[in-house]
């Protein structure tokens, strides 16, 4: 069982700094997701809690105990590699047997291992095919099964499901949460997919350009997004994000939508006469009828069914486009005139020069783990 | 290839019968000039029917020349053997030190090892010519004049380099995650570097391999001023073919069949390694 620690850990390449002043705790037994863009440093800070990279700075504990300086083959833990990095020239059985042949086992517990591993990840059938005549999701479930064999305290998962099809990562999807925690381990999940990071992680941290910009639950991702970056992230349909100037009158802080006055609750004081964009969840609105309060006339432009969900793209008076979602069967109206309401509680703004949300709930800076 | 016409298949013929006579020509006339006398083969005009005689490989194989001027003696078994000596030797002393070299300089980008790298290639740019005055000057004080030991060492200069460099860049096409990979398993870098880098890399250590071979197996010039009668490789002992009475051009033609009958056999045995050597880059693990 291992807890991982990172303390202000710097990475450059040349002039380019991929990692800056990065700190970081994942309590033993948590999944913790990291999420970002391609080149966020995501994969390099894999590479250095694995050893095969050294920081320029700062230090990496596992298990409490400093491994900055300690090679690779000596810290204990599995990795699965985006591309799978499958020995080409060993087969199913040698691959996923590697890890146990480095401490010596016996030929039975090896075999005994290499067995339960590959039925867990059903490839137990094709342990005698070499890295080339498997599938993609074979392979994926090889390179799955080396990093698992042995139960190594701390897991780091690079991206394991970028290649292979889109059926095959929905199957891992459910079933990887379970298997990881079956397994009690530690495990650092490295994706750019955000509903794989919804689902897998306990918390996830989002990174970009080096910097982690926000950690929390997956709920508070959601729900309370740094900045406008992680709320256009997270979410299928994208959040509506509307150039807002809120005002205030005798029933609160209210924004202009439609031409009609739209109440927001939640403490946005701090917004009042400011340039701010509001953020509105596709799910946070629904059609209504037009006397409901704060509901705001838009016209129908397209309506796109999507299986469990309706999605409707609709324009308000002054032109501007909103996407609608509600779960199929619930009443909406497929064209012509409309009325929609906020649910005015999930309502999200944002500053409009810096991107920072604006809200009660202050915000953490990474940046060395102090409150800003 | 369906819709090429009867003509462009027929002058497709042609030309590929042209460019194999142009370059086969010349072995196919060795081999049997190696079956003539010297009269037959001076006979003008040349003529392609002939009585084949096995004169000049028994003269070759027993080592008695006869000349019209008497006998004499030539060494061209001991010659063969040098060859098949230095070439092999040479080529293992360059793997065993080229090979991981190459390994480093792939793997591990240290301070000047571009420099270092590039200085062991610029070997390959100086004519041997140039080299050899004061290498011969430096040698007769240590030593090393016309001894294995010091022919070998020169021959480092044809083998390390050609090794060095390709195989410097079947290392580099292996992919560094498997290598991390194995490492992360809980290898040491050297069970890394021996069961993971070395058979990856394996056609293209024998294709570089085979190449050094042959390279050291041509080199002429090297042995010529270095080695006296007894340690020179065939290319050198083909000169005492020349002889006083004229050239022996049937025993010349003999010996380089016999010369080419080890680099050739070795070439269509390693072929397969060739091909595959040179195709693994494109699929990446």
């Amino acid at each position: 069982m291992a807890s991982l620690e990172l303390k202000n850990v710097v990475k450059r390449y040349k002039s380019q700094t991929v990692l800056d002043d990065l700190s970081l705790t994942v309590a033993d037994g948590e999944t913790l997701v990291l999420f970002g863009p391609s080149g966020a440093g995501k994969t390099v800070l894999l590479r250095l809690v694995a050893g095969v990279i050294d920081p320029d700075e700062g230090k990496i504990l596992i298990g409490g105990e400093d491994m900055t300086d300690v090679d690779a083959e000596f810290r204990g833990v599995g990795m699965a590699f985006q591309n799978f990095a499958l020995f080409p020239h060993m087969t199913a059985f040698d691959n996923i047997a590697s890890p146990l042949e480095a401490r010596h086992s016996s030929k039975g517990v090896i075999k005994a291992g290499v067995e339960s591993v590959a039925k867990l990840l059903k490839i137990d059938h094709v342990l005698s095919h070499k890295p080339r005549a498997l599938s993609n999701g074979q392979k994926q479930r090889t390179a799955l099964a080396r990093a698992l064999i042995g139960s190594p305290p701390l897991l780091l998962l690079d991206d394991p499901l970028r290649n292979v099809d889109a059926k095959l990562r929905f199957e891992m999807r459910l079933e990887l949460p379970r298997l990881l925690h079956d397994r009690g381990a530690t495990v650092i999940y490295v994706t750019q997919d955000y509903k794989e990071a919804m689902a897998l992680g306990n918390r996830i941290a989002v990174m970009s350009q080096g910097v982690i910009r926000q950690l929390g639950t997956p709920e508070q991702i959601y729900r309370e997004p740094a900045n406008i970056e992680i709320a256009r992230l997270f979410g299928d349909p994208t959040i509506n994000l509307l150039d807002v100037k809120p005002a205030r009158d005798a029933k609160g802080i209210y924004v202009g939508l439609s031409n009609v006055q739209v109440h927001l609750a939640g403490a946005f004081e701090a917004a009042v006469g400011r340039d701010c964009v509001i953020g509105l969840r596709p799910e946070a609105l629904s059609f209504v009828g037009e006397a409901t309060p704060g509901a705001f006339p838009v016209t129908v432009e397209a309506e796109t069914p999507l299986n469990e969900k309706i999605v409707t793209l609709v324009r308000t008076v002054r032109g501007r486009e909103i996407l609608v979602s509600r779960p199929a069967g619930a009443p909406g109206q497929a064209e012509g005139k409309a009325h929609i309401a906020v649910d005015s509680k999930s309502a999200l703004l944002f500053d409009h020069a810096s991107g920072e949300r604006i809200g009660a709930n202050k915000v953490v800076n990474l940046r060395s783990g102090e409150a800003a | 290839m369906e819709h090429t016409s009867l003509l462009e298949r027929i002058l497709r013929g042609i030309a590929l019968t042209l460019v194999v006579i142009f370059f086969m020509f010349p072995i196919v006339w060795i081999f049997m000039m190696s079956f003539q006398t010297n009269e037959t083969i001076l006979r003008i005009p040349p003529q392609l029917v002939f009585e084949p005689t096995l004169a000049n490989y028994t003269a070759l194989i027993t080592g008695k020349l006869m000349t019209a001027a008497g006998t004499l003696d030539i060494a061209f078994m001991r010659n063969l053997w040098n060859s098949v000596f230095l070439s092999v030797t040479s080529v293992a002393v360059a793997l065993l030190l080229g090979v991981p070299a190459a390994y480093a300089f792939a793997r591990h980008k240290f301070r000047g090892s571009e420099d270092i790298a590039f200085t062991l290639l610029s070997f390959r740019f100086a004519p041997a010519l140039l080299v050899l005055l004061p290498l011969t000057l430096y040698f007769q004080k240590l030593g090393l004049a016309n001894t294995y030991f010091g022919l070998i060492w020169v021959y480092q200069l044809i083998c390390l380099p050609l090794i060095l460099w390709i195989v410097r860049g079947y290392f580099e096409d292996i992919p560094a995650d498997i290598e991390y990979a194995y490492r992360i398993g809980g290898h040491s870098w050297f069970a890394t570097f021996r069961k993971i880098a070395l058979p990856l890399a394996g056609p293209g250590i024998a294709a570089a391999g085979l190449l050094a071979f042959i390279f050291a197996w041509n080199n002429f010039v090297f042995a010529l001023v270095l080695a006296s009668a007894d340690k020179q490789p065939v290319t050198v002992g083909a000169l005492a073919f020349i002889t006083s009475s004229g050239i022996q051009y049937g025993q010349i033609s003999a010996a380089i069949v016999l010369s080419i009958t080890p680099t050739l056999a070795l070439a269509l045995y390693a072929q397969r390694y060739l091909v595959e050597g040179l195709s693994l880059g494109a699929v990446k693990g």
